[in-house]
């Protein structure tokens, strides 16, 4: 299945665009799409808290995804 | 009871039946702690004073700069160089002069933080650093203080209210406290000078929703704007009773080890002053960006920006002392915390106050 990742914060500086699509097997949990982004943008392993969407809900490391999941890469940010 | 003055200017508000004047009277007698009189803490500040919230504490150890007058709309040219708190204090008075303010011209600091949020009845988090934001999560858990966030970076902001009325904290969000290193501040990346406008309106908007006791408050709810495509989003998420449950007598104080000197040795800038005028000076190292440094250093410094430090780690010395410094000291505290428990280095210390701190010494010398 094809996944559309949307990027935000330093996620988005690291892999340099907004966002992605990826190629994962359907029911992929959730800690092996981070897992194989991090092999794909190693910089993404650095990131000590990095909050995963899934339709705009947290998402628990074990969750499984499927075809048109909406995802984001939510970094926290710090600016004021 | 609301005086004929305050009826005429909060008119407006007595007319919605979800404010009236009981509401008024709520905002009135309210207490908010904004943290941060920068980007996001001017437009929360002119809301909440222009709303009539009766007091308003305003805590920031920084002053004025002309880089700040792009987003921070609470000062002007005449104000650079003055401290933020009492500028802002003093702008606010022109605005409503029915409203108090509070200043507070320091850190917020493990040291001082809970006899500040105690004071108040909602906290606002316009701070511009991780430790600072860890902080004050745990001061209002520990306290049990509602605390408004937000952050922004570039052309993103960010939005949620913490401990409120049993929700997540910001801990159930992001759990574990990034390094310096993962989110560069405005100095070093810039900012779009409007969004801490649009971001720091809507804490405004949550913290009077709060004190009113209206609506649905962003609670386990991220708000998410992206203002280069203009798209924003909603994430949802929990409370996790291990996370929520962390606070200022519970957390590792790693967290915020900048916010209480743990392990970093300090020197001020008179004791700098006579360190040069020494017969061995010590090594200065210059952490801030290029533009500050072509702007003003100290004599002799050599400049190795904190983003990029790590490339330039070579060229410090490790056997001759080295004094780190930045415009305040928090971005030094970041490089030495870097140095030392990355590359080892035992003869780093920080000026402390930084840059300010020495052009105010030399202010006394003149």
């Amino acid at each position: 299945m094809n996944l559309k990742i949307a990027l935000f914060g330093i996620a988005k500086e690291i892999v340099g665009q907004p966002e992605l699509t990826v190629t994962a097997p359907e029911g992929q949990p959730v800690h092996q799409l981070l897992e194989q982004l991090r092999t794909d943008y190693p910089a993404l392993r650095q990131l000590s808290s990095l909050a995963v969407a899934v339709n705009n809900e947290y998402a628990e490391d074990a969750q499984p995804l499927q075809e048109r999941d909406e995802i984001a890469l939510i970094p926290p940010v710090s600016g004021g | 009871m609301l005086t004929t003055e305050e009826r005429q200017r909060y008119r407006r508000h007595l007319q919605l039946p979800e404010i009236g004047e009981a509401g008024q009277l709520r905002l009135k007698n309210a207490r908010v702690l904004v943290v941060g009189a920068g980007g996001l803490g001017c437009p929360v500040l002119q809301y909440l004073a222009a709303a009539g919230v009766g007091t308003l504490g305003i805590v920031d150890a920084d002053k004025v700069d002309m880089s700040n007058l792009q987003r921070q709309i609470l000062y002007g040219p005449a104000d650079v160089g003055q401290p933020k708190a009492a500028t802002a204090a003093h702008a606010l008075r022109q605005l409503n002069p029915l409203v108090h303010t509070e200043v507070y011209n320091c850190r917020l600091m493990l040291g001082n933080v809970r006899e500040l949020v105690a004071q108040y009845d909602v906290v606002v988090d316009g701070s511009d650093n991780f430790p600072t934001r860890y902080l004050l999560n745990d001061a209002c858990v520990s306290l049990g203080r509602p605390l408004v966030s937000g952050a922004i970076y570039k052309f993103e902001g960010q939005v949620s209210v913490f401990n409120y009325q049993g929700g997540p904290t910001y801990r159930c969000l992001f759990p574990q406290p990034p390094a310096a290193s993962e989110a560069p501040n405005c100095e070093a990346t810039g900012v779009l000078g409007v969004l801490p406008g649009l971001v720091g309106t809507a804490q405004a908007t949550e913290t009077l929703k709060v004190l009113l006791g209206i609506g649905e408050v962003l609670v386990g709810r991220l708000w998410m704007l992206d203002a280069l495509s203009f798209q924003s989003r909603v994430l949802k998420f929990p409370r996790r009773p291990e996370q929520a449950a962390i606070n200022l007598d519970t957390a590792n104080p790693a967290d915020y080890a900048d916010l209480c000197g743990v392990g970093i040795s300090t020197v001020s800038a008179v004791e700098l002053r006579e360190l040069l005028q020494s017969g061995h000076p010590p090594f200065l190292l210059d952490v801030r960006e290029p533009d500050e440094f072509a702007a003003t250093h100290l004599p002799g410094a050599t400049l190795l920006p904190l983003a990029t430090l790590e490339k330039g780690v070579a060229s410090i010395p490790k056997h001759h002392p080295v004094i780190v410094y930045c415009h305040s000291g928090r971005r030094s505290t970041q490089a030495i915390d870097l140095l030392q428990n990355t590359y080892g280095f035992t003869n780093l210390q920080n000026l402390e106050g930084g840059i300010l701190a020495w052009q105010d010494t030399a202010e006394k010398v003149a």
